[in-house]
């Protein structure tokens, strides 16, 4: 079976980011970018499908501005087996990738789709969710292990009280959590070979969505800075602290 | 205007979080509040509901479909009671952010996820980059479909309201996915989420064994045991213990950080505690840059200091 999996660009988890002083975002200009880990963990587990003799091709899709080709060049890297750019310059929020994403599952009939959970810059646990209900599929979102067999999927998910156990008719979305595997890193002959795998372009007028924000963001603030950074040299004088200054205990 | 909270449980008690969705619920449609219960014999939820402060009707939606929540089940179910209502909201956690979506995307709407502070009936505000932004959204959609940062919005009372219960139809099995099995954690100790206090350990405590020198602590102070992504990728404690970005998001009155270097993704899962204390052998480590009291040391000789100190002075 086919499985696609979607890579956001983002900014890289290690940096810390920047508010605008203009209040209209966050600085993205010189900053290392990235895909989403939560991506990279989708790549690897599709990666992992395969090598188990269950998926026979890999498709990952990425959208947004044209260096997006890099997010998808280093799943490729990893291994995936050809790309798909919708190339847009506009602001896409989840429900406009979900549509994107329909419309590209329509015309290559995957029967597994993989998306991280969430994306670490916008953090809102959407996309997957979506596509799954534009498609009339089931979703298990959350992801810490997946285990396929006879047009089903059996996937735990990581949920507030434990571990939950659903099975799901294929087609389905999982979108992955932090403990489904630990992805792997490109090895050069790989990255080498990556650049030679081939990179399909469209749009999102080339698909027919309407990919107008609905959400307008009116602005972008710093949160209040905490004043933190106070010592104490005991126990004594911690436990004496927090029940006669801070009065917590 | 009026807003349609859906309430989390388990057919037996109501989830804590479903109060701080009601207290943002309210701030946006006043008295015109509905709560849907649905679920597998919960009519026992649907009465505590009822009593909630503020609430205007209860929707009990009882059915074997709904018994553990499914999204596919439940979305259609809260689709059709759109209908009736201009928002649409639920707690931001696991169960919220699973379903909500899918209602969402089936309205054609954007959810506004995770919203910490209501501007206006359309205009809200949501932490994005692991809370290091705060962004102001304004919808332009015509239900707006929400999932609520419990800690940003003081629960409301849960007691004093005396709302009628009304059944609502089953929207039916959608036939796409099936529960199989839960493995909860079992604990005397309170919910993070909904803990006055939590003691949280990460990298440093070395081994899940060493969890118990926490354990003591959290005993004495009657706090939840938390950890950081560090410590649950390391097999020390299992996954709902984890705060931060991806985990749960806390706000207790006293968060104990142990052995945890402070990661801005765990940072942002914490850092709106109203006091923070951090225990850690390293000084230079960026925890203490947030934290209200740090204690540098080896958290081996100061946990059961700790202990000590806190039995004595009992």
């Amino acid at each position: 079976m086919k499985a696609l999996v979607a890579v956001k660009r983002v900014i890289d988890y290690n940096v810390k980011i920047r508010v605008k002083a203009d209040k209209t975002g966050v600085e993205t200009a010189n900053v290392k970018m990235s895909m989403n880990p939560f991506d990279e963990i989708a790549v690897e587990e599709a990666l992992r499908l395969r090598e188990a003799g269950i998926v026979s091709e890999i498709i990952v899709v990425s959208l947004g501005v044209a260096q997006c080709q890099e997010t998808i060049r280093t799943a490729l890297a990893m291994g995936a087996d050809r790309g798909i750019l919708v190339e847009t310059n506009a602001e896409l929020q989840p429900l406009a990738v979900a549509k994107l994403l329909k419309a590209v599952i329509l015309q290559e009939n995957p029967e597994i789709v993989i998306i991280g959970k969430q994306a670490i810059d916008d953090d809102c646990n959407q996309t997957g969710q979506m596509l799954s209900a534009l498609l009339g599929w089931p979703q298990a979102t959350f992801a810490s292990k997946i285990k396929i067999s006879d047009g089903h999927a059996e996937v735990t998910r990581e949920v507030d009280g434990g571990l939950e156990t659903v099975a799901i008719k294929l087609p389905a979305v999982i979108t992955t959590d932090l403990r489904l595997n630990e992805p792997r890193y490109a090895s050069l002959p790989n990255i080498m070979k990556a650049k030679k795998k081939p990179i399909a372009p469209t749009t999102p007028e080339a698909l027919g969505v309407d990919v107008t924000p609905r959400l307008v963001v009116l602005k972008v603030e710093e949160p209040a800075k905490r004043q933190g950074g106070h010592k104490v040299g005991s126990v004594a004088e911690l436990v004496d602290k927090l029940k006669t200054e801070a009065r917590v205990i | 205007m009026s807003a349609l909270v859906v309430a989390e449980h388990d057919n037996a008690a109501l989830k804590p979080a479903t109060l701080n969705a009601v207290a943002a619920a309210t701030k946006i449609a006043g008295q015109d509040v509905d709560i849907l219960v649905a679920g597998k014999g919960c009519r026992a939820v649907a009465e505590v509901v009822a009593k909630i402060a503020g609430v205007r009707k209860v929707l009990l939606a009882d059915d074997a479909a709904y018994d553990h929540g499914l999204a596919e089940n439940v979305a259609p179910l809260v689709v059709k009671l759109a209908e009736s209502h201009s928002h649409l909201l639920a707690p931001a956690t696991t169960s919220g952010k699973n379903f909500m979506p899918r209602v969402a995307a089936l309205l054609d709407v954007m959810q506004i996820s995770d919203i910490s502070a209501v501007v206006s009936p359309d205009t809200f505000v949501r932490p994005i980059y692991a809370g290091n932004a705060l962004q102001t959204v304004q919808s332009k959609d015509p239900i707006k479909v929400i999932t609520v940062r419990g800690t940003a919005f003081p629960p409301g009372d849960a007691t004093g309201g005396s709302a009628a219960i009304e059944t609502v139809a089953s929207t039916g099995p959608a036939g796409l996915s099936e529960f199989l099995r839960a493995e909860l954690s079992k604990s005397e100790r309170p919910e993070l989420t909904s803990a006055r206090i939590i003691i949280s350990g990460g990298r440093g405590m070395q081994s899940g064994d060493n969890f118990h020198l926490l354990e003591k602590v959290a005993d004495i102070l009657g706090a939840a045991v938390g950890a950081s992504r560090a410590a649950v990728d390391a097999g020390f404690v299992p996954n709902d213990y984890q705060v931060g970005q991806t985990g749960k998001i806390v706000a207790p009155e006293l968060y104990i950080a142990v052995g945890i270097s402070g990661a801005i993704q765990h940072l942002a899962g914490m850092k709106d505690s109203k006091v923070i204390v951090a225990i850690n052998k390293d000084e230079e480590a960026p925890i203490f840059q947030i934290a209200d009291y740090g204690l540098v040391g080896d958290l081996f000789k100061i946990l059961p200091e700790l202990e000590a100190e806190l039995e004595r002075s009992q």
